[in-house]
């Protein structure tokens, strides 16, 4: 009971006093915890229908998951724009963010602000767009437009942690090694990049997790063979309730789960960036 | 690099200095052509397209200019229907995040960094993880024999089965949990940023717990909250994916019109109309919020 009386806050407010804080606070935190976790035992359940907590128990739903080609297909396809869209947004957003960073014009904010518009433009709008574009050069339903699209979207992210990265770096140590004779781009590769690596892996692994949980641009431009984890899911929850969508999302949530863990645990310790 | 040029003309004195300006200003382009790659990415992405459809809006029946798509939205009573149905839906989500973020966000400020961290991964796991899931997961929950039906008959608070989802209901619960970490994480950051020593100040004054925190705390907190509110109001005005399931086919927003005018009627004209009456919307919204405060760095919540 010593606990119960102790201040809690500069106010001398007193961990009793605070104990509906408490309650409540771990309340909302099951409730937005508590649907994520959700679908990993409904994914081994042997019923057809949706319930919760399930009766019986099976591994159906991920034999029908890896025994179904139009699954594997897309999952297939999910991986690998989800991978290209890394490849293609996490170098020019380091590039970007670096130009930003060290330039003095006058421009740098407006063209900060002009790179950050795929996080305000409605994505609705966006996958639109794109398909009227695409449909006018013919890239709809080609891995290759779907990249570019998702390249879009994670390219804010990817500069905003980044940007970040830098900011916490002392970049005087650059212009040292430039001063000793090291052209910018060695000395950016062999100084300031090993020193923002974090970032940049950050920065990577949310460009993957981006255009892989992306959905709406996706339905619009992706499609036939080269359709994605995501447009099939929103057409099996939309349409009918297929469980096979369970274990699919277990697999999503523990990759998610996965790289979320590895950016809070891989970063510097004390300094998350 | 004109000024340098002319400078250098001007007085020939100073020819090493001008050089050296000029090397400067290259080596400055040369930095800033870095952006570059980035920004075609966002000219072939976002502007052509968007360009595109603005242009395709204002275009008319005859294929001239025209205002017959936003006039069309003035006339028909299905579009006054949507608009309300956004709103509404936007802010009574962004209602419900404030009333079960701030008090989470205001629990996590208050406990020392290294258990926030621990206690954060609550807000960051549903974040990072795909709102299909999420949905899907309501979808599961909220159903005639869901958990939450067969919980409330248990404790006694309704007899019968209750219709959670496939309504209004269903999309509301599916939307405040999808925005929440949207409103915790700039309102967490913006409530670490506030000077203890501020509390500590009003306590020395003479004020209980209760008068500080209402008087001192909850003022210096405001900006993060509007920030974080705005986030969440302008990302519920585009959203499309909640409403389409939990909806259930009643809960009609503005994406959801704009995909049904393009899958029904192929008009590109009307739907670009609603998507610039959208856009148009959610940049005046930002524009609000970038008046309030510096909105960038609240953005993302991690500057």
């Amino acid at each position: 009971m010593n606990w119960w009386n102790r201040p809690a806050a500069d106010t001398q407010i007193t961990h009793g006093g605070r104990l509906w804080l408490y309650v409540l606070s771990a309340i909302i935190m099951l409730l937005l915890v508590a649907p994520t976790l959700i679908v990993v035992p409904m994914s081994f359940s042997d019923s057809q229908y949706l319930e919760f907590p399930p009766s019986t128990w099976s591994l159906r739903w991920y034999e029908e998951y890896l025994g179904s080609t139009k699954w594997m297909r897309a999952t297939a396809t999910s991986f690998q724009v989800g991978l290209l869209t890394m490849l293609v947004a996490t170098p020019l957003g380091v590039m970007a963010a670096y130009a930003l960073f060290v330039s003095r014009h006058r421009a740098t904010k407006a063209i900060f602000l002009l790179l950050i518009t795929p996080m305000i433009v409605p994505v609705i709008l966006i996958a639109i767009g794109t398909f009227y574009a695409y449909g006018r050069v013919g890239m709809n339903n080609t891995i290759a437009g779907l990249v570019l699209a998702h390249s879009a979207l994670a390219l804010p992210i990817a500069i905003i942690v980044v940007t970040a990265g830098l900011r916490s770096y002392d970049l005087s140590q650059e212009q040292v090694a430039r001063s000793l004779g090291a052209t910018r781009t060695k000395a950016f590769f062999l100084i300031t990049l090993p020193q923002i690596r974090f970032s940049v892996i950050t920065a990577a692994l949310l460009s993957f997790l981006t255009s892989f949980d992306e959905v709406i641009i996706a339905i619009f431009v992706s499609g036939g063979t080269n359709a994605t984890l995501t447009k099939h899911m929103f057409a099996a929850l939309r349409d009918y309730i297929d469980p096979t969508i369970a274990a699919i999302s277990t697999i999503m949530v523990i990759l998610s789960s996965a790289l979320l863990l590895s950016i809070q645990f891989l970063g510097p310790r004390g300094n998350k960036n | 690099m004109a000024r340098a040029d002319a400078d250098a003309s001007r007085s020939g004195r100073h020819l090493h200095g001008a050089a050296l300006k000029r090397q400067h200003t290259r080596e400055q382009w040369s930095v800033l052509s870095l952006v570059v790659p980035a920004l075609i990415v966002i000219v072939l992405i976002i502007l052509i397209p968007l360009s595109w459809l603005f242009y395709l809006s204002f275009l008319g029946d005859n294929g001239g200019f025209s205002l017959e798509n936003y006039h069309k939205m003035t006339q028909y009573k299905s579009y006054y229907r949507i608009f309300v149905t956004t709103f509404q839906v936007s802010i009574l989500t962004t209602l419900a995040c404030i009333a079960l973020g701030y008090p989470l966000a205001f629990f996590l400020a208050q406990l020392p960094p290294r258990w926030a961290g621990v206690f954060m991964l609550a807000v960051l796991l549903p974040f990072w993880t795909s709102l299909l899931v999420r949905t899907y997961a309501w979808l599961v929950l909220l159903q005639k024999r869901g958990i939450l039906n067969e919980f409330a008959m248990q404790v006694g608070l309704w007899e019968t089965p209750i219709k959670l989802v496939h309504n209004m209901t269903g999309t509301l619960i599916g939307m405040a949990h999808i925005m929440l970490p949207f409103l915790i994480l700039p309102l967490y950051n913006a409530m670490r940023k506030i000077d203890k020593d501020m509390m500590h100040a009003a306590a020395n004054l003479g004020a209980n717990p209760i008068n500080a925190f209402w008087r001192v705390y909850f003022p210096l907190s405001l900006p993060g909250m509007v920030a974080g509110s705005l986030i969440v109001f302008v990302l519920c005005l585009g959203f499309y994916v909640t409403p389409a399931v939990l909806g259930g086919g009643r809960v009609i927003m503005v994406s959801n019109q704009i995909t049904a005018i393009l899958e029904n009627q192929f008009d590109w004209g009307a739907a670009s109309a609603l998507g610039v009456v959208l856009l148009v919307a959610t940049t005046f919204t930002l524009y609000l919020a970038a008046r309030v405060f510096k909105f960038d760095a609240a953005l993302f919540g991690r500057d």
